[in-house]
């Protein structure tokens, strides 16, 4: 994708080229009911993006690595729950999501990020890192409501899934959907994927699941990652956020105090430049007479012989510089 | 240490011989490690206003280049901070007691009309430091205290790990907030040393005018010298 594709960049507060028109937003759909938790997709993330993370310990849960890293961008959660519907209520319901960046239509990291650049949104919907501009500073990973990025405590740069954003750019899909055997992860534009998502759930729904639905929150206006949840009344039970948006704190930190704070810092320094040039600075008083040995005493120290004495000041400096 | 006299009390720069010219008596008003220790504050401020306004809003954000530029602005800062809070915290130490809200400050207040407009005549009599100074001393320490606080939590590259999101997220506006206040009142600061002429060598030279002394800071000229004279230009003033 070329520059003319950023459609938003983070700490820019001009427009973003806009000659290009029609782009298709994509979007890749991931149904839960469909995945068998093989971790060909994080291998496959792995091997495309040449990531290798540290082998970890066991602790008894199929998650590995426990958590997404810097060099883990997708990791597969396990979720081990009693179906409350579909065809065996009652029994075990292992459910597995594929976890990773949503690439929100409204991004709390591209908000909250300080570094002009460093991270973009296509128009084609896709979040991207840039790595070059990326000061390691973390605000990204304050910002997001899904917690997904990383910051790497080797070179303090934030990463985080790019939605292969270099195979998408030359009509491939991502290397996760490429590998998936069962066909859980899909991709298209994602006006295609909310109609395959729809006959999933109408699918679904025949076989018992009655809360199955698509997860693409509003809250931030949408994403390009998508999930078919099998339980979508209850997205908590597959710890996604049930309504997520961009916090509160992280809107008022970049959104009004921003201009407030820079307008009220150039009101302050106006003022007190328009004060000086309007009232006018406290001129520095001139030493009394009582404390100048000069003066006989029992005369009457005051404004007279302060004068006087300005005056021959003034005659001595004058004289002095001729 | 001598008699207070000899320590605060400094006659001017020679004079000239054969001259009626008579240069302003000064007075100690801080001692040169008080002036290093302002000064270092005051590099460590820049430095710390400056880095941060870039990391706030992107207008500023060429103000990295005072810290080496982005990166090293995100790695310096925090450091430089922790620098400027010990730095602070030294000379706050060696000024609070003068800091102290007393008498006539409430009333000092009430008349900021009167400072504001250079009234300087129907103002009360003030110590070391007037109730501005003193408001501005407190409201540094409160802003730099809740500034460290605030830094130790969004100090990733050491202390990332140890705090949740949701109090990363509470930090950083509350180190936003902190900042413009402290930025904000520097800026009052600064303006003063220019509005109030003679205020600037206290900190240059470390000595201020009898005079200056005598018109400013009353009670504190009578502390430092044991004197009671009133100024001519002081006279009608209610002291």
């Amino acid at each position: 994708m070329s520059d003319q594709d950023i459609v938003l960049r983070s700490a820019t507060t001009t427009p973003p080229p806009q000659a290009r028109r029609h782009i298709a937003e994509v979007a890749k759909l991931i149904d839960v009911s469909k995945c068998i938790g093989c971790k060909a997709c994080q291998t496959a993330c792995s091997e495309w993006n040449n990531l290798e993370y540290e082998v970890g310990t066991n602790t008894g849960v199929y998650d590995n690595p426990h958590d997404l890293e810097a060099n883990a961008w997708t990791v597969m959660r396990y979720f081990e729950t009693e179906a409350k519907d579909g065809p065996n209520p009652g029994a075990l319901d292992w459910t597995i999501r594929k976890d990773g960046c949503m690439h929100c239509e409204e991004p709390g990291c591209l908000k909250a990020c300080p570094s002009p650049g460093a991270i973009v949104k296509y128009a084609n919907g896709i979040v991207d890192f840039n790595s070059d501009n990326c000061i390691g500073c973390g605000y990204c990973v304050t910002g997001c409501p899904f917690n997904v990025p990383r910051v790497s405590q080797v070179d303090h740069k934030a990463y985080k899934c790019t939605l292969c954003s270099d195979r998408v750019a030359v009509g491939l899909e991502p290397a996760c959907v490429k590998t998936c055997p069962t066909g859980a992860i899909m991709f298209g534009t994602k006006e295609a994927m909310i109609e395959q998502a729809a006959d999933r759930v109408v699918d679904l729904n025949e076989r018992g699941y009655r809360n199955a639905g698509l997860y693409n929150p509003a809250g931030v206006g949408g994403t390009h990652v998508m999930y078919v949840l099998k339980d979508a009344a209850n997205p908590q039970n597959v710890h996604l956020p049930v309504d997520p948006s961009i916090s509160p704190m992280v809107s008022v930190w970049k959104g009004i105090t921003k201009p407030l704070a820079a307008f009220a810092l150039g009101a302050v320094a106006l003022g007190g430049f328009l004060h000086y040039i309007t009232v006018g600075p406290k001129d520095e008083p001139v030493d009394d007479d009582d404390m100048d040995p000069t003066v006989p005493d029992g005369s009457e120290p005051g404004e007279d012989a302060y004068r006087e004495r300005i005056d021959h000041a003034a005659a001595d400096a004058t004289r002095r510089s001729l | 240490m001598t008699t207070t006299t000899d320590s605060t009390v400094v006659r001017g720069h020679e004079r000239a011989r054969g001259s009626r010219h008579v240069e302003p008596r000064v007075i100690v008003r801080y001692p040169p490690d008080q002036r290093a220790n302002h000064w270092i504050t005051v590099i460590a401020f820049f430095l710390l206003a400056t880095s941060g306004l870039a990391f706030f809003h992107p207008a500023f954000f060429p103000l990295v280049v005072f810290l080496g530029g982005p990166q090293w602005a995100r790695i310096l800062h925090p450091w430089v901070g922790v620098a400027m809070f010990v730095s602070f915290m030294i000379l706050a130490f060696r000024l609070w007691r003068d800091n102290i809200w007393g008498q006539g400050d409430t009333q000092w207040m009430k008349q900021i009309g009167d400072v504001v407009m250079n009234h300087d005549d129907r103002l009360p009599a003030i110590g070391k430091y007037n109730p501005g100074q003193k408001l501005l001393f407190w409201v540094l320490l409160g802003a730099m205290t809740l500034l460290l606080l605030t830094g130790i939590v969004i100090w990733r590259s050491i202390f990332g790990v140890y705090f949740s999101v949701p109090i990363h997220r509470v930090a950083v506006l509350l180190h936003s907030i902190s900042a413009f206040v402290l930025i904000a009142s520097i800026f009052v600061h600064i303006y003063a040393a220019i509005w109030v002429k003679g205020s600037i060598r206290a900190m240059t030279r470390g000595t201020v005018s009898h005079a200056w002394a005598h018109h400013h800071h009353p009670l504190w000229f009578r502390r430092m010298t044991g004197r009671d004279e009133v100024h001519p230009a002081d006279r009608d003033r209610p002291v």
